[in-house]
């Protein structure tokens, strides 16, 4: 029973990273029709372009408390992705409008592979160690149950952007135009709505919830890389796809589903297949979860369909 | 009756548009006047839907001008020319299906930001369209044809314009609808909008409208008084189900 309560816990501190990152994935899709696969790599630049300004600041000023530093990180994390993210609708898909769909898939791998490249260089080939700035050490709040400071911050954290993103997108004259942009630009546009300004503005906002979520996953593991953004985006473009790409709530709840899948089936899968399987395998359930979605209830759990589009 | 030395509301000059290589309309003149109710009939695929969105900014222009009061629009985005006070009611209405009525209604005073007015002219929406009011919180997709149109052209005018384009509001509806929608389309033009209308019931149109334009793939072929469009035996063949 213990171990059970604590792979969910574990499951919803990574489904809520999920969560906020495929948020980025299906507001892309909702209003423009496209699967940003260069999405994930923000997350990447988040968690190092806070590792950078952390590092720096504790060489110069080593007396700052952690949480400062942490808000300092985010504080260049955040505008960090919100430029690079801006600039990919910009430079890249905007100009693709309208074009044929392999166009601009095709693009986002290219532009996925471009930042992974330009962070390559930027800060090496090597793992960094991400200094963890919240505390990792786990209390119990049951027996048998562990929970670290880090991970309540990361759900806490989550479930406040996710609240703040769903107000803003059904409560506010500015969510309204997103709205009704992904409805249908040319009307958006007779309303007096500049759809490129909300098109761009959608991306930003997918940037900075992304931004946040690449330093709460670097905190929680203690690692950053320039590859780092791969497999998180790949897991959250599968949470939005299972909660159906293109809505809000199910983008959040296909996070959350698919961490729950992911800690619970790691602590079973050495069972379920005999020892043949174990938890390093966890990876697995995502991918399988992917194709079983596509073949099986392409709509996801709340959504449209993705095949006609994507 | 306007005559020759007034500057028009707007003035359309050899417009033409394109889609690709298609040309859809091959060099439209057309003048509507300050206060004016202007009719654009035509057979299906002429033109009229193109023209109307040329002039609301949706679709780039291959040649020829639009001056709206004098101001040639060719550089300004459609979301602009709104602030300028042209508003187009679109083909098929273009309700937002997933939003509530209200919102659509917001949607439709985006621009303004004196939010007294706003709800002065909301409430003097809901008085012409009293169906409107009471499926406020509804989500648009569920209303009928008929109350789609009337939540179109409701919404356009929360932007207060001053030109108003119509693009076929009669369209897929019934008679008893289409009178209805007629009465507010009047008492819209007795509150001073001028507009221009796209009717393939053109009796209807040319019987309301002072002046009418008759458009044949791509081109203006006709123009008059609504009486003169109406009286003239060609007109009566074509368009109002009449053989000579
Ligand atoms: N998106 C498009 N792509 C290519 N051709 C188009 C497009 N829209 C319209 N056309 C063509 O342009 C011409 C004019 O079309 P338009 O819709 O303006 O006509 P219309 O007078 O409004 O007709 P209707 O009475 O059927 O609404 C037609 O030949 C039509 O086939
Ligand atoms: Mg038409």
């Amino acid at each position: 029973m213990e171990t059970l309560l604590q792979q969910i816990l574990n499951g919803l501190v990574v489904g809520s990273v999920y969560a906020l990152v495929a948020l980025g994935y299906t507001m892309v899709y909702g209003i423009l029709g496209l699967i940003n696969f260069a999405h994930g790599e923000v997350l990447m630049i988040g968690a190092l372009s806070a590792l950078t300004t952390i590092t720096a600041l504790m060489g110069v000023a080593p007396e700052l408390p952690p949480l400062m530093l942490l808000g300092a990180g985010l504080l260049v994390a955040i505008p960090t992705c919100m430029t690079v993210a801006f600039l990919m609708e910009r430079l890249a898909y905007r100009r693709l409008r309208g074009a044929p769909r392999l166009a601009p898939l095709i693009t986002a791998i290219g532009v996925s592979f471009l930042l992974q490249t330009v962070a390559m260089i930027v800060w090496g080939r090597n793992y960094h160690t991400f200094p963890q700035l919240i505390s990792t050490t786990p209390i119990q709040p049951i027996e048998g149950v562990f929970i670290s400071p880090v991970q309540i911050s990361i759900i806490v954290v989550s479930a406040l952007l996710m609240f703040a993103l769903v107000t803003l997108v059904n409560r506010t004259r500015l969510g309204r135009a997103m709205r009704a942009t992904a409805e249908n630009h040319r009307v958006a546009a007779l309303m007096g709505v500049d759809v490129n300004r909300i098109i761009a503005l959608t991306f930003v906002l997918g940037a900075a919830l992304a931004a946040v979520a690449g330093v709460m996953f670097a905190s929680n593991y203690g690692i950053a890389h320039y590859a780092m953004g791969f497999m998180p985006g790949l897991k959250a473009f599968t949470a939005a796809v299972l909660g159906g790409i293109g809505n809000l709530a199910g983008a959040m709840l296909g996070g959350i589903v698919l961490g729950l899948v992911e800690a619970v089936g790691a602590g079973y899968i050495e069972d379920f297949t005999f020892g043949f399987l174990n938890s390093s395998y966890q990876d697995i359930f995502a991918f399988v979860i992917l194709g079983a979605v596509l073949i099986f209830r392409p709509t996801g759990l709340l959504g449209e369909r993705v095949s006609d589009r994507a | 009756m306007p005559s020759e030395g007034d500057t028009a509301l707007l003035q359309l000059d050899g417009v033409q548009v394109a889609y690709g290589a298609i040309e859809a309309v091959k060099g439209v003149d057309l003048m509507l006047f300050e206060g004016e109710m202007v009719c654009l009939i035509g057979a299906n695929g002429a033109g009229k839907t193109t023209t109307l969105n040329a002039i609301a900014g949706t679709l780039p222009l291959a040649g020829g001008t639009i001056r709206y009061r004098g101001e040639d629009l060719a550089r300004l985005p459609a979301h602009k020319r709104l602030k300028l006070g042209i508003a187009l009611v679109p083909e098929g209405r273009g309700i937002f299906t997933r939003l509530t009525v209200e919102e659509n209604l917001r949607m439709g005073a985006y621009i303004r930001k004196d939010a007294d007015g706003v709800a002065a002219d909301l409430a003097r929406v809901f008085d012409m369209l009293p169906r409107i009011r009471e499926r406020l919180h509804q989500v648009a997709g569920t209303l009928s044809g008929g109350e789609q149109q009337m939540l179109a052209i409701g919404r356009a005018l929360l932007s207060r314009p001053r030109l108003l384009l119509l693009d076929e509001p009669s369209m897929g509806l019934a008679p008893l609808i289409v009178e209805k929608i007629f009465e507010v389309v009047q008492s819209v033009r007795e509150e001073g909008v001028s507009i221009l209308l796209v009717e393939q019931n053109a009796n209807l149109a040319l019987e309301f409208a002072q002046r009418g334009y008759v458009m044949e793939s791509g081109r203006i072929t006709l123009a008059g008084s609504g009486r003169e469009l109406l009286e003239n035996p060609a007109v009566r063949a074509a368009y109002l189900g009449e053989s000579d």
